[in-house]
């Protein structure tokens, strides 16, 4: 019925199985036939799990939830790729029209020292929560506000601020490192608030707190290759990046913790 | 009629303008030292959920906020597209409290409280400003000043957005002041943790049981109150716009110990969705309202025809929305627009190979951009080709993130091609029967936001829920809770070791444990889908008593078979989705009967809910206002066997009238 014209796929689904996070994990081989071209990539994994639930095994667990690419929950490494081999869509806006018949796909969870995995294809992002709650806000309580046109903001400023917001959370960037830096996700919201008037009050403490964060948690250091923003989702730029460091630069000489 | 003497409102005397002002300067506060002792419990982290747990905390009071996704920034408000409204009158077009009210109470086809609207309304444009002060990124004009756009049912504008992407700003808004109190440590966040019983003592809502969906591990947790900021049940029809984990659960959880639901059968099904394409759909995607105002929906005249949507002149085309109704066209509210739509299909007019679908065609807007564009260029005699691509950059900055979605899903490109779209369901205006104060009829018990049934009636006007979340957790529970809580600063902790926590927690234990051990034939999905397709068929955008009776006999045989045939693998002390579904969908089809039982009962129509018997000549909804304007809240004595309450809505400020849009 889609535009595409349906056509069906015979597949070899090679799948990371762990039982939990302590338990050493192994890839389980699945052959899958008469898979429609319209299906998600998460579809195919409905499907699959219906079988195995019916053979008596167990699902493969994952992470999902909105299942239109927003909500930064689906997170699979496929074929050695975070959301595979599409540019700029979650695995859940991935669909089997991206596939060839009787090819062999290879499934695994994030691979990050900060990302420990939960079970299957599932892991643990829980770091990303507390680098913002290092500082990725505007102290500013409930009711405290003006009126909110009395802020005027360029529009190209007001751009690039929700360019970066754009972020979804997804961990993609960090999967795709091989350092398994956050540079990306964190540089989104220090350059979003950093570009705002509301944020601005705070940018010097904000960057140094949540880089300080960043490291705590595990996460590997930033040698510009890119890896980050070739497979994010939303497209965010390494403009951030650099924009984080020079933030960082300036307000580690001039910023005293009082 | 009267209310049921079950139900008290407590709607505050006085003029509708000055209720909530002198409301809110006479509630009882708690002192800032008694605050520090008092302990609230928020289930849910979206708008509703995040807002109200960070203002709390602001406020002082211990704070614990869970959800069932990895992080609460993940909870589906995030996925809103079009906007939110606020009567700021930016754009000097006349719009004003008054008529951000009138037009939801008119939209909500006069079934929601006048005195609950109309401070929704008033507390709306401090919404914005709180959510600019936060650093959210709203869409600017080149002056710096904020930008609007329309939205169904109104004829101002007061929709304020940031691209297709208005609910994740907003959230990621109320997630960073959230993760702000977390750590400042005074919000404790329990993620990956699902709400399953609230703990009632001596009438008063003492706590919850969850459960730790990694370990799989029961908690209890004690509160002076709760807050159920939960969202709404739109996957009882298997098929909706909702996430995959939106649920009932911890909604029907409450009502199965003694709160009451309010309108379960008021159903919203948005017109403009992306139609299934085969048996394999897991869920539906919306393409935002916000389209109607540069789309254009038509069908070819001819039924049946088989051309390509280009093939088609336009004299040969039937837009019918701006036929039917031309004081609102294409911007006429979603409960209409879906019906207008099922009409045209059912009569043989659909497109697509499903003839389920009809157009939503931008050509016509891109080119008048694309002129608009040339002469703010310079651009003297500009090509057809220009135009075009200039007309194409301004719809790609307006949707550019929807033109994407909707080319990834479906394989076309809709800068080309009209979208083929089709309704689907959205959301749910029924929820938790809610007080003014957004306490539900159990005492200490909160709804908030979609979980309750509290503000948009019988349908839901665009860019309205985005609004009601935040209006409820940033600017009205903060200051209702109060009332409830001053009462309570003489109440020590309750300890989790009271027999009201043990006996609640060894009946989720027996419940987990059941599903587990009935080791059936059929997957928890078989039952779903089973169940979603009797409420679509029957309990979807037509309703009639026949069908309706049909379908309360199908679903308790599914709700039999379920309890004697599911199977459920693996644990109950690991990490197991199809377990937490299990659970879920069992609430579900519990809930699929009272919303049946519900619609059998409204004999009328109103807004989403449609019933066959009751139309006009023409096809609009009929309404009763004589016998049918009240909210039903129901109570339940056991599964399957409910009692009605009514609470009569009275209009003291509006003159009740046909709903038109023409």
């Amino acid at each position: 019925m889609s535009g595409s014209g349906e056509k069906t796929l015979n597949l070899t689904l090679k799948v990371w199985r762990q039982k939990n996070a302590k338990a050493a994990g192994n890839l389980e081989t699945h052959q899958l036939s008469g898979i429609s071209t319209d299906m998600s990539f998460l579809e195919m994994f409905d499907v699959l799990n219906e079988k195995l639930i019916t053979d008596g095994k167990e699902p493969i667990a994952f992470d999902h939830d909105c299942r239109e690419g927003i909500c930064g929950m689906c997170s699979m490494y496929i074929n050695g790729r975070p959301h595979g081999p599409k540019q700029g869509v979650t695995t859940c806006q991935l669909h089997m029209r991206s596939f060839n018949d009787g090819e062999t796909i290879v499934v695994e969870p994030w691979r990050s020292a900060a990302f420990p995995v939960v079970k299957d294809l599932a892991v643990d992002r829980s770091a990303f929560d507390r680098i913002i709650s290092s500082g990725g806000f505007v102290s500013v309580n409930t009711g405290n506000a003006k009126d909110a046109n009395n802020i005027l903001i360029p529009k190209d400023d007001a751009d690039d601020a929700f360019n970066a917001a754009a972020c979804i959370g997804c961990g993609a960037c960090v999967a795709a490192c091989k350092n398994g830096s956050a540079m990306l996700f964190v540089s989104a919201k220090v350059s979003q608030l950093a570009l705002l008037p509301q944020g601005k009050v705070e940018a010097k403490g904000r960057v140094l707190n949540m880089v300080g964060q960043m490291d705590e948690e595990g996460f590997g250091a930033c040698t510009n290759t890119g890896a980050c923003e070739a497979e994010c989702p939303k497209g965010i730029s390494l403009e951030n990046i650099a924009r984080m460091n020079r933030e960082y630069l300036s307000s580690s000489l001039t910023y005293v913790k009082k | 009629m009267a209310s049921s003497s079950k139900l008290n409102a407590k709607i505050p005397e006085g003029t509708l303008e000055n209720k909530w002002t002198k409301y809110r300067s006479t509630v009882h506060l708690v002192n800032p030292a008694n605050k520090r002792s008092l302990e609230v419990l928020v289930v849910g982290s979206g708008l509703a959920g995040a807002s109200a747990a960070a203002s709390l905390a602001e406020m002082g009071y211990k704070v614990k906020v869970f959800c069932f996704q990895d992080s609460p920034r993940r909870a589906h408000s995030i996925a809103a597209q079009g906007g939110i409204n606020a009567a700021k009158n930016y754009q000097n077009d006349g719009d004003s409290v008054y008529r951000l009210f009138y037009d939801t109470i008119k939209g909500g086809d006069y079934r929601a409280r006048e005195a609950n609207v109309h401070r929704l309304a008033e507390v709306s444009s401090s919404i914005i400003d709180q959510c600019v002060a936060q650093g959210v990124p709203f869409a600017r004009e080149y002056g710096g000043l904020l930008s609007n756009r329309s939205f169904g049912g109104t004829q101002v504008q007061r929709t304020f957005y940031a691209a297709g992407q208005t609910g994740q700003q907003l959230l990621l808004g109320a997630y960073s002041a959230l993760q702000r109190q977390v750590g400042m440590g005074a919000v404790k966040l329990c993620a990956r943790h699902e709400m399953l019983d609230v703990v009632v003592i001596d009438g008063k809502a003492r706590g919850i049981i969850a459960r730790d969906l990694i370990t799989g591990k029961l908690e209890r947790h004690f509160g002076h109150a709760v807050v159920l900021a939960t969202g709404g049940y739109g996957n009882v029809f298997f098929l909706s716009t909702n996430a995959m984990g939106s649920n009932v659960t911890a909604a029907w959880k409450a009502h199965k110990k003694g709160a009451f639901f309010g309108n379960p059968c008021f159903t919203q099904i948005h017109p403009t969705c992306i139609p299934v394409s085969g048996d394999h759909q897991s869920k539906l995607t919306l393409m935002s309202e916000s389209l109607r105002n540069d789309g254009r929906i038509w069908v070819p005249k001819k039924a049946g025809d088989t051309r390509k949507p280009n093939e088609i002149p336009e004299e040969e085309r039937d837009y019918y929305l701006e036929r039917r109704y031309p004081a609102f066209g294409n911007l006429v509210p979603r409960d209409v627009a879906s019906r207008a739509a099922k009409e045209r299909c059912d009569a043989g007019f659909g497109v697509g190979a499903s003839k389920l679908a009809v157009y939503l065609d931008f050509a016509a807007n891109m080119m008048r951009y694309g002129t608009i564009e040339a002469s703010k260029q310079n651009l003297h005699n500009p090509s057809q080709e220009k135009i075009k691509e200039l007309g194409r950059d301004v719809v790609k900055e307006k949707y550019g993130n929807l033109f994407d979605m909707y080319k990834q899903i479906t394989g076309e490109d809709p800068y080309e091609l009209p979208m083929r779209i089709y309704p689907a369901v959205h959301y749910t205006m029924g929820g938790l029967w809610v007080d003014y104060n957004l306490m539900t009829n159990v005492e200490g018990m909160y709804a908030l936001g979609e979980a309750n049934f509290s503000d948009h009636g019988a349908n839901r006007l665009g860019a309205s829920a985005l609004m009601q979340g935040l209006a409820d957790g940033y600017f009205v529970l903060p200051y209702t809770i109060g009332e409830y809580l001053s009462e309570e600063i003489r109440t020590k902790a309750i300890s989790t070791d009271h027999e009201a926590f043990v006996k609640a927690e060894a009946e989720v234990n027996e419940r987990l444990t059941k599903m587990l051990n009935i080791k059936g034939t059929k997957s928890v999905d078989f039952f779903h889908k089973a169940l979603g397709k009797i409420m679509w068929d029957k309990c979807g955008m037509a309703r009639s008593e026949e069908g309706l009776k049909w379908a309360i006999s199908e679903i308790r045989k599914i709700r039999e078979e379920f309890w004697k045939d599911v199977r459920v693998p693996g644990t109950a002390d690991e990490f197991n989705p199809e377990l937490e579904k299990a659970g879920r969908v069992a609430d579900f089809i519990e809930l699929g009967e009272l919303m049946c039982v519900d619609a059998l009962t409204r004999n009328e129509s109103c807004g989403g809910h449609f019933r066959e018997e009751f139309q006009t000549e023409e096809g609009e909804a009929l309404r009763d206002d004589e016998n049918y304007s009240f909210v039903s809240a129901w109570e339940m004595k056991e599964v399957g066997n409910w009692e009605l309450h009514k609470e009569e809505l009275k209009y003291e400020n509006i003159k009740i009238a046909a709903r038109s849009y023409k």
